[in-house]
């Protein structure tokens, strides 16, 4: 069985660093990703089941982590060498039991929440966030027995979703995926609970205007969730900047009310805002602005383009980054950040709150987002997978994920 | 000499090359054998003395009115509106028509004891003019005069404390005008008549008026009603204005009606071979339709536009009449005619034009892609009587790059218009409804139209509306040597060449089409029979 391995190696990843220059996802020729033969790693517990990939997405954070660009922020959040991969979607060829205790047959598919919060990690009593439902937002990610990592696919002990082996799998990580459900729809699950994460959490309300910047992955996710999610009980128009052909006819088709090249979002927020201009800033704006790229320039503009007092939320990875934040003072602004999911609270009162995950596995069947996964790769390729999501967009793609169901897969 | 009527040319195998305006530029066409080319009249002989013409006109009036001295009283409050930079085309030469004339209206106010006169450009949902286009319009002493007092204004139809609501036509249509102007004593309109649309109570019923009082004729419905609305007697545009225009009078809104007709020497010295026929080109003729390409294929766009823009016309006046508003109007109309109208035999499958760099709302700007649209399809298409030049179902092949380009100073809704309301429809009709309220209510088109230099946010609108009748009326349009991208988002196709326009053509209207090329400027009217 081989695997993807990440190592510590900091000249390679100062050699990655450099060449990503050239564009996202060149740092695996030169950096210290290394395809080598693997094993199942040791459960860390009782609770723990192997799971065996089927196929497993990359993500702008692992092309990020591959080209040396992800924030130093996170450097005790991960152990290494660990295997990366937390958008995955395999077999429980053992059988398990899933999040809520419920059995799992031998042979079941199954995604995991990746997110290594205190039930993983055997922390009892839980800590608030944890106790609350919202494991993103767990601060124990390096504490227990488990090594540090702050989801799956970041951790040396849990193995990563890159691998024609096993990972292993905590039960509060599992969910079953419906029949129903095709490997590509589940591979987009993970993606989606994220984009349903920011939806759910972006306090919007009936009539608001919607603005997103940037349909990659989380930008289509947020899209299909503010449509199928939000608007249902939450009216409210989106407005999407999207900077290629297939992407504008995605994020059509997945319920956006406008979508424009990114040059032209500003116009478009100001026309449906009804706002003036000064300065080249509008006066008013979308009241909530989903930035889905992460970028200085995207942040900058998510500020230009809200309403004062609106919402900026960052759905897209942010790194070091210079911006300007007179407008966020001037103008009262809320600039949050939406990472992973937990519970969620429904728009629609007197339903329950459920997991991020449970909504997503729904929308992604709702959605077909499984249309999403433009192209599939075996490992083997993996030089040429990382730097085919790393330039998704420029290429008609939107999702590029590993295919881990047969050694000599192929390319579609 | 007295100047030759217009002519239709047929194409033969001694025929020299046909020129074809492309924007800022131009070049040579060789047609097929066969092809019909219009050129129109030349100038026909001005006014020998402009200003004697003038003083005639206003002592002299039509229709049931008085002579304007009579009509000039010490006391009484007196309002000249005149029409804006959108007439005439090019720009003319100094002194403009609307100088002369306001400088005699005034001399004869003056002398009637005259001392509360105000002077309103008509520019209805246009862009304000500057300083040194209004300058250019009425004269510096005038100027001078009046607009430091804050005598000169420019019409705002966006502001409710300047509009008098007058009442509604037995059509329901509303009718809300320049509050000055309806309450004047007497108002004074001073037109310059470039074509058969202008003039007559268009002038004030649609120079002075407020949006909410346009949008009754400038929609679809009205202009696939107009065939053509440079025919006056069967434009449904003209026929509402009428009912307007007599409401206004029935109002107590006193009109002296001004008008004025240009011979269509359009282009100046070196220019002078754009207007010539291309089989009548002498030497200098040819050297400088080579000196003067050259020199603007080799500039970038934008400076070979300035260069174009700064080109005024040697237009001189050629008739000016005064008095009752319908009763000039039809002198109008008729003098247009003696120098515009071209008798054609019969329709053709595929009519070709060359648009040029400057459209009736851009002046001192870009012809963006909505402009380019509204030239060939809103106002050359429409330059006929009885029946269009082309067929139903024929194709219109116009020659212009037709950039993804916009002024953002005097067009800013247009570059939304383009955006975002193109991307979704072309069709008028869905357009009006699904869009035209949004953009005529945005603040920020209202604020720039009313304090900057920009079009209101609806004029884009009124633009594709003019396109209407063609756009119903033609089987495939064509632009040759376009940018692909906008000509598509017009919903036109788009060819390299000339001869790929032509072989398209062909898919739409057969193998052995005929054709006929619109060869304007100088403007021309076709009388199809």
């Amino acid at each position: 069985m081989k695997a993807l391995v990440l190592s510590r190696n900091i000249p390679r990843f100062a050699a990655s660093r450099v060449a990503s220059i050239l564009g996202s996802g060149r740092g695996a020729g030169i950096g210290p990703l290394q395809l080598l033969d693997a094993d199942a790693p040791d459960a860390p517990g009782t609770d723990w089941y192997p799971l065996r990939p089927l196929l497993s997405g990359i993500c702008g954070s692992d092309l990020a982590t591959v080209d040396g660009r992800t924030s130093r922020y996170f450097e005790d959040m991960v152990s290494f060498p660990f295997v990366p991969g937390h958008e995955v979607v395999g077999i429980l060829d053992d059988g398990g039991v899933d999040h809520s205790g419920h059995t799992l047959a031998p042979g079941t598919r199954a995604v995991i929440e990746p997110v290594l919060g205190c039930a993983p990690r055997h922390i009892d009593p839980t800590c608030t966030q944890c106790g609350s439902g919202h494991t993103g937002l767990c601060g124990n990610l390096a504490i227990g027995p488990l090594a540090a990592g702050l989801q799956t696919g970041f951790c040396t002990d849990t193995g990563g979703g890159w691998s024609t082996a096993p990972l292993m799998a905590h039960a509060s990580q599992l969910h079953a995926v419906p029949d129903a459900l095709s490997d590509q729809d589940a591979v987009m699950i993970e993606p989606t609970a994220c984009a349903v994460h920011a939806a759910l959490s972006a306090g919007i309300t009936e009539g608001d205007l919607i603005a997103v910047i940037g349909a990659g992955t989380l930008g289509l996710t947020t899209i299909a969730a503010l449509h199928s999610v939000v608007r249902p009980s939450t009216p409210c128009t989106v407005v999407v900047g999207a900077k290629h052909a297939r992407q504008r006819q995605l994020a059509t088709s997945l319920g956006a009310d406008q979508v424009v090249p990114p040059d032209q979002l500003s116009r478009a927020v100001r026309r449906s805002a009804g706002s003036l201009v000064l300065g080249g800033r509008l006066t008013e704006g979308a009241d909530v602005v989903f930035d889905c790229v992460g970028s200085a320039a995207s942040i900058t503009e998510a500020l230009s383009l809200v309403r004062p007092r609106g919402k900026v939320v960052l759905v897209g990875m942010p790194a070091k980054v210079t911006v300007d934040l007179a407008p966020l003072w001037h103008r009262e602004l809320t600039l949050v950040g939406a990472y992973a999911y937990g519970s969620e609270t429904s728009p629609d009162p007197g339903t329950p709150d459920r997991r991020s995950f449970e909504v997503a596995i729904d929308l992604v069947g709702t959605a077909s987002l499984g249309r999403l996964v433009s192209a599939l790769y075996p490992l083997e390729r993996y030089e040429e997978a990382l730097a085919h999501a790393g330039s998704a967009g420029r290429r008609g793609a939107v999702k590029v994920a590993f295919d881990l169901r047969n050694p000599k897969g192929r390319t579609r | 000499m007295s100047p030759r009527p217009g002519f239709v040319l047929e194409v033969d195998h001694s025929t020299p090359p046909t020129l074809f305006w492309h924007g800022e530029r131009f070049s040579l066409e060789k047609l097929p054998e066969g092809s019909r080319v219009i050129y129109a009249p030349e100038p026909i002989d001005p006014l020998s003395d402009p200003q004697a013409a003038i003083r005639h006109a206003l002592t002299h009036p039509k229709g049931d009115q008085e002579p304007l001295p009579a009509l000039l009283f010490a006391g009484m409050r007196l309002t000249i509106a005149f029409d804006d930079i959108s007439l005439p085309l090019p720009p003319m030469e100094r002194p403009d028509i609307r100088q002369m004339v306001i400088e005699q209206v005034l001399d004869m106010a003056a002398e009637a004891g005259v001392d509360d006169v105000e002077l309103i450009v008509a520019l209805a949902l246009h862009r304000r003019m500057t300083e040194p286009e209004l300058r250019h319009a009425i004269g510096d002493r005038i100027y001078d005069a009046f607009a430091p007092n804050g005598l000169l204004t420019q019409h705002d139809a966006e502001d409710p404390d300047n509009l008098l609501y007058l009442g509604q036509t037995d059509h329901g249509e509303d009718v809300e005008i320049n509050k000055r102007a309806a309450e004047s004593d007497l108002l004074v309109y001073v037109n310059i008549n470039l074509v058969a649309m202008d003039g007559g109570h268009k002038s004030v019923a649609t120079g002075l008026a407020s949006y909410k009082s346009l949008r009754h004729h400038h929609n679809p419905a009205t202009m696939l009603k107009s065939k053509s609305f440079m025919d006056q007697h069967k434009s449904e545009l003209h026929t509402a204005n009428w009912r307007m225009g007599r409401l206004i009078r029935d109002a107590g809104v006193k009109v002296f009606q001004i008008e004025t007709t240009l011979n269509n020497d359009t282009f100046p010295g070196a220019f002078q071979f754009l207007q010539k026929r291309e089989w009548e080109w002498k030497a200098k003729d040819r050297l400088a339709y080579v000196g003067a390409s050259k020199a603007l294929d080799r500039v970038p766009a934008r400076y070979a536009r300035q260069i174009l823009h700064s080109v005024k016309a040697p237009h001189r006046m050629t008739s000016v009449q005064a008095g009752e508003v319908e009763a000039v109007h039809a002198i109008t109309t008729a003098n247009v005619w003696e120098q515009q109208g071209v008798i054609v035999e019969g329709q053709t499958d595929i009519l070709t034009m060359g648009l040029p760099y400057i459209s009736p709302y851009n002046v001192n700007s870009i012809l963006n892609p909505i402009l380019v649209a509204c030239l060939g399809l809103g106002y050359f298409f429409n330059l006929y009587r009885n029946k269009p030049l082309v067929r139903e179902g024929g194709v219109l092949i116009m020659t212009h790059p037709t950039p993804w380009e916009f002024n953002p100073v005097h067009h800013p809704s247009y570059i939304d218009f383009f955006e975002q309301v193109l991307s979704e429809t072309t069709d008028p009709t869905e357009i009006s409804e699904r869009y035209e309220h949004g953009f005529a209510t945005d603040p920020w088109y209202k604020h720039l139209y009313r304090t900057g230099h920009a079009y209101h946010g609806v004029h884009p609108f009124y633009m594709w509306y003019w396109c209407a009748h063609a756009m119903e009326h033609l089987g495939a349009v064509i632009i040759v040597g376009g940018d692909p991208k906008s000509v598509h988002r017009l919903g036109f196709r788009a060819a390299s060449t000339m001869a790929d326009a032509l072989e398209m053509a062909r898919d739409v209207v057969g193998t052995s089409p005929t054709l006929t090329h619109l060869h304007t400027p100088p403007i021309l009217m076709a009388d199809v029979q």
